[in-house]
Formats: C-alpha cells, structure tokens, sequence
C-alpha cells in the first residue's frame, strides 16, 4: 500500500469539501477499500475518515418509514429491532453477507459503494479492465467468467454488483440521501447504481463532491411476506452467484404489492417494475410465478462459463416468492 | 497456544527475529525500539505523514509512531509487539486476525490504526495469561480445537464476542425467525456465527465443541 495522507472529517460539510479534492477518498469501515488499496486497485493519496461522522442513528421518519444513517454498521442495521420487525428482508440480507467481523467494521455508505468482485478487477497482473483502467478492454468476457453478470452487460464489462444489502434495499424501494456543495440530493435505489455501458469505471450515479449521509425507507406492509435468498458456493461466507429479494403484500392469498429484485446477476440489483406489477392482484400460483421469472430474465445472456446462473436464476425466484408468499 | 511467545525464554519468534525476521523488520522501518512501546520511537526514515497515535490495547496504553496507511494488525504485532495476533490472509478473509474493538469483534487487517486513536482494544494476550486461561482457551485447551494453533486467537477471541453477541439477542443467518426472541446457541448457529475464521487444519468439529461446551456447560 502506497504512502498517503489521512484526515478525520469532523463535520459533513468538512468531509464534502475535503472528499471534493482530487486524491481524496473517503474511508467508512474500510473493508472494501483497503483491501483494493493493498492490491494497488485503489490508490487515493487522502483518506477522508468519515466514520466519525454523526450519521450512525437507526430512527423512524415521521409519517412511518425508517432513516438509517450512513455511518451505520451493517450488523448494527440488520439487529435494529425496527429493521428486524419492519424490514426483516433487510436484516436477512446483511446477516448473508460477509462474517461478523466484517460486518461489525462495514458501514451502509461503504456498502452501497461496494465494487464489484470481479477477478480481473482486483488482479492488477490482468492489463485489461475497462473498470479499473478505462479503454484497456475486459478479460473477463472471454476469460473465467463463472461470477460474472448475465443481464445488463455491456461489450466492455461483465462485472456484477456484490452486495446483498444493496439487493434488498432495491426491493424495499430505499432512497438514497447524499449532501453535495449545492445541497441535498434524493436518488431512488434503482437509480443509484448504474449499468456498465461504455463507462464501467463508473459505478454509481453519486457526484464526485457527494457524501452518502442516509438511506430512507419508505412504509410498507412487506414485513410478513418477505425472504432474501441467497445461493452460493459454501453455506457462509461467501459472495451469492445469484440472489433474490422477494417482498409481498398480501391479502387473501392475493398479492397486493411486490418487490422482485435479483442479485449477483447484474452490474446493479436487478430489478424489473413490469414483472413486480405482474404479481399484482393475482394468487401466487405457479403459473403467475412462471410469468414473472421469465419476465425479469428476459433478455439474459450467458457467458462460457456462466450460463447455469439463468436457470439457477429462474428457480431461485420461484422458491423466494414461494416462501415469501408462505406457501411453503 | 500462545505460550512460547509470552514466555521471555528462547522462542520461536526469538529465533525468527534474529534471522531474516529482523531484515524484514528494518525494511518496513521498525527498528527494535519501536517494538518496545516504553522506548522513545525512531522511524528509520522519517516520513511526513508520521504521526504520533494513542492507542489502548489491554488496558495499557500505547503511543505509536506510524504512518497512517499502518493497519491495525500490523501496529499491534509491529509496533506494539504484541504477536498473539495473527496475520493470515491480511485481506479480511480468513479472521486471523480477529480482536475485540470496544468489545466487538473485527478484522484487525482491513482496517487503519490510526482511525482507532483512543478505542479500547483486546487481544488474545488481553484475555486471560498462560498461568490463569480465558475461559474460551481453558475450553480450546480442553476439546483440542486445534492443530497447527495459527487461527487460535482469532478463533478464541471471535467466539468470546460471538458469545456477547448471541447473550444480546443478536441475530444470525441461521436463525430462522428474525422477529422471534434468540433460541439457544445450536451447533448450526454455533457454525454460522464462527464463519468468519476460517481453520486449514480443519479443527472445526472441535472448535464447535469447544464454544459449545462453553456457551452451554450443561450440553458437554
């Protein structure tokens, strides 16, 4: 890891002006960018230590809803007593990913601002990465491409978003709040992330001069009928080949509202509006379920090695909306 | 376990030292001195991002010269000379080096120490002493939950705050009804939460063991 300055932020509009400067980086719990750092991925030449910042508070916003700051640990979110009995798909979704260490140090910032896990990203012996060196093309699209995304990819990336929190956040429809110089700015969490394009070395939409000071969740009715499935290669402690966050409200046995969002799939959470409206005012039958998957995978497109993650995709959604529903 | 380095007699780490232990040393800038925190620090090379940082590891209290892309784990070990904590992966993926940080655990290598200026900090070497054993090493000790004895510590110390943890009604991916009260620690659990130290002897049935017997005496 190269030499560099550090600074402890002490105010926002500290840190928004001292993270503004070109070098700088902020720092929550460190768990993603260190490691980049030491493989010489990230190279900042200014820590700006935001994790002191007083953005750590889990309280209800009038109207119901619920504020989660932005320098919250992510176990500290997913033992919340609020989070477990409102959004238990966001408790459930934190506790899948990483270990308890990790989680104790990650912040919900940090989290949204997770990179992706892909090989060639974190290696710097690989000269081709469009993420990590734009122009540089990408040896993952013809190179060990088993993790990588199936939906949403472009010609220069085929990397995927890692984060299980980020997936259930897409489900409970989260805003993300930031602070920039000009004010506050509300980005809805599908907006937050952003296809790889011809501009993978962008991940997120958030401005250069932005701080992620809080995530909202809005009132819902999901509690009962929610469950975030994650498949992967050991039972813990590793990262999803695809998951799913399945949010329903039901009534009756039919389905008033829905959250549908895929994880481990794409370069963002995966979300389809026309396949969560699909749902809407129907029983949770098979056939309804059928219709669904095949419209949020619509339009997915294997790799060489990767094409298993559409079927495992395909039954994966099925049994999330089928616990969810509690039909089994 | 952690015996040999703690005693003052020849060591391991005596040895190590003393050979290509001590090249390495002098080429990340630590000189001897630095390793005793008592003795007034000279960086080799002084560096302008040097800064003086307190830190508070086992109740006593540390002042380091480091540079703050200094990770925790290596003040601790480096600087602090503290060497029950382990470097494995030194990339938060095997809990090696697990310590307690105002009692909760985490990776001492993916993060600064600079960012942990006046936290209170244990290690291994803070929880019990070779003559009067923590009561999770008397259990390691008792179920042979080891074999080569490097993830020790990290074990040790992750499953004593994995223990605070459970006793706080926190859950875990194993725990199958989020909004229900805690059950008992089962071995399911007992596996899940101790996820993040990973052992390559593959001591693991003895490690469940072990946290079990001390979690639930009346169960061993």
């Amino acid at each position: 890891m190269v030499n560099l300055e550090y600074q402890r932020a002490t105010t926002v509009a500290d840190a928004i002006r001292l993270g503004a400067e070109p070098g700088s980086a902020f720092i929550g719990g460190g768990t993603n960018l260190i490691d980049l750092m030491k493989g010489g991925v990230a190279n900042p030449r200014r820590l700006i230590d935001v994790s002191a910042l007083p953005l750590a508070a889990i309280a209800p916003l009038p109207g119901g809803g619920l504020r989660i700051g932005a320098m919250a640990r992510n176990s500290d979110v997913a033992n919340d007593r609020l989070v477990r009995e409102r959004y238990p798909l966001l408790s459930q979704a934190l506790l899948a990913g990483a270990s308890p260490q990790l989680r104790n140090m990650a912040t919900v910032g940090g989290n949204l601002m997770q990179r992706t896990r892909c090989y060639y990203f974190y290696d710097t012996a690989f000269d081709a990465c469009n993420k990590r060196r734009p122009g540089s093309g990408c040896a993952a699209r013809d190179g060990h491409n088993r993790i990588h995304a199936v939906l949403g990819a472009s010609e220069q990336c085929v990397a995927t978003q890692p984060s299980d929190m980020n997936v259930a956040l897409a489900a409970l429809r989260a805003t993300v709040v930031v602070q920039g110089r000009s004010g506050e700015r509300r980005i809805p969490m599908q907006d937050f992330h952003r296809l790889p394009g011809d501009s993978p070395h962008i991940d997120t939409t958030l401005g250069a001069d932005e701080l992620i000071v809080a995530v909202d969740l809005p009132a819902n009715a999901f509690a009962p009928h929610s469950h975030y499935l994650k498949i992967r290669d050991r039972a813990s402690y590793a990262f999803a080949l695809v998951s799913v966050a399945a949010a329903l409200e039901m009534r009756d046995g039919v389905v008033q509202d829905a959250g549908l969002v895929l994880g481990g799939v794409a370069h963002k959470p995966w979300r389809v509006v026309a396949a969560e409206q699909a749902l809407i005012g129907k029983p949770l039958g098979p056939d309804t379920i059928a219709a669904v998957s095949r419209s949020v995978l619509q339009g997915a497109r294997p790799l060489e090695h990767n094409a298993f993650k559409i079927p495992l995709a395909d039954q994966a959604i099925a049994r999330a909306l089928r616990i969810a529903g509690g039909l089994t | 376990m952690d015996d040999r380095d703690a005693n003052n007699g020849i060591s391991r780490r005596t040895v190590l030292q003393s050979a290509s232990g001590s090249a390495a040393l002098c080429a990340a800038g630590v000189t001897a001195q630095q390793a005793e925190p008592a003795m007034p620090a000279a960086p080799a090379e002084p560096s302008a991002t040097v800064r003086s940082v307190a830190l508070r590891i086992n109740g006593r209290g540390y002042t380091l010269k480091l540079e703050p892309r200094v990770t925790l784990l290596d003040a601790i070990r480096e600087q602090a000379g503290l060497y029950g904590t382990k470097k494995g992966c030194d990339r938060g993926q095997c809990g090696a080096c697990t310590v307690l940080v105002n009692g909760r655990r985490i990776n001492a290598c993916l993060t600064l120490a600079v960012m942990h200026e006046g936290a209170d900090i244990t290690t291994i070497e803070g929880l019990g002493t070779p003559q009067a054993l923590h009561p999770m090493q008397q259990a390691f000790v008792e179920n042979d939950a080891f074999q080569c004895g490097y993830c020790t510590p990290g074990q040790i110390c992750s499953a004593v705050a994995m223990l605070g943890e459970h006793r706080n009604g926190h859950p875990s991916a194993a725990s199958t009804d989020l909004r229900a009260p805690m059950a008992a620690l089962s071995d399911e659990e007992i596996r899940e939460r101790m996820s993040g130290n990973l052992c390559r002897c593959g001591a693991y049935t003895n490690i469940v063991a072990a946290v079990r017997s001390v979690a639930a005496p009346s169960r061993s």
